[in-house]
């Protein structure tokens, strides 16, 4: 995968309506925060509403990743090409929640590569960088940070 | 011990540990199925033939694994208005069906909002830590707390 990643190239992974039943199921279990469980007392939190975990708004750009990546290994092979390895990630960083995901908002995401380096520690593998990020129905920035990911060579 | 945790109670370079979270095969599968289901995170010999050397949670996982912790620790008795983002998340080692994880919680440092008096920004660096007391997770973030003079977080 390594070489045939562009740098700059964007792509759009798909999109999610986070309802508030999925909102709930999620912080039950991860955030039981007040304003990620009950819309009465999200009313009166400073959110005004019922809101998305932030782990579940970067969940679901995941999720969205690895059914893009699915869909392309299945074009390359289908094509004739090998299927990509791909391995996990070391981290990330600068993760921000610019606004609140709304019960009923429908965030698409996009995964922008912006580097890529090999690793002397690991001569099968390389590591890919981008820039991902989740935007709402009206347009604005809900969610992004700075990704890796190991890509094999 | 105040009833409600605000800005006022972090203070920087306190340490804390807390927390052991059973970590079950069941709910790594679970997770994985709705939210990363890649391979190594679904299957035990994907697992094995991966970098991470078997079956692993996804590190999205682990993450919302801390976040529970620290809630039931102190961000529900808190006057937390949530947080803006995260500066850095490593995934140092991979978190496997059985382990127990716990929590390091160092802070960093606490100031108060220059914009927003009412408020407190307190900077975490947060460990999950296995039973073998291996670090799993590096985390640092900053969380918004209300402040307990001002006692507008609501």
């Amino acid at each position: 995968m390594y070489d045939d990643i562009v740098i700059g190239a964007r792509e759009e992974l798909g999109a999610c309506t986070f309802t508030a039943e999925a909102i709930k199921a999620f912080a039950r279990r991860y955030d039981p925060q007040p304003f990620h469980l009950d819309e009465e007392a999200a009313m009166r939190s400073h959110f005004g509403g019922l809101v998305a975990s932030g782990w579940h708004t970067g969940a679901m750009w995941m999720r969205l990743r690895v059914d893009s990546m699915k869909r392309l290994q299945a074009e390359r092979v289908a094509a004739g090409l090998p299927a990509w390895r791909t391995g996990p990630s070391p981290g990330f960083t600068n993760l921000v929640w610019p606004k609140p995901v709304y019960a009923g908002d429908t965030i698409t995401y996009f995964a922008e590569a912006t580097g890529k380096r090999l690793l002397e520690s690991r001569p099968d593998w390389g590591l890919m960088f981008g820039r991902n990020t989740g935007v709402n129905q009206h347009g604005e920035l809900v969610f992004a940070f700075d990704g890796s990911m190991f890509v094999g060579r | 011990m105040p009833a409600m945790i605000a800005y006022e109670d972090f203070k920087p370079g306190e340490v804390t540990t807390f927390g052991a979270y059973a970590v079950s095969r069941e709910e790594i599968l679970d997770y994985a199925r709705e939210f990363d289901p890649q391979p190594f995170h679904l299957d035990e010999a994907a697992g094995a033939a991966s970098m991470l050397g078997g079956l692993s949670a996804s590190g999205w996982h682990s993450c919302a694994i801390l976040m529970r912790l620290c809630c039931d620790q102190f961000v529900l008795g808190s006057t937390s208005m949530g947080g803006p983002g995260v500066e850095e998340v490593k995934w140092i080692r991979p978190v496997r069906p059985g382990d127990v994880l716990s929590v390091r919680c160092e802070i960093l440092d606490a100031r108060t909002s220059r914009s927003r008096p009412d408020i407190g920004i307190v900077r975490f660096r947060l460990e999950l830590i296995n039973q073998r007391g291996e670090t799993c997770l590096l985390q640092t973030h900053a969380g918004l707390f209300g402040r307990r003079e001002t006692a507008s977080h609501v």
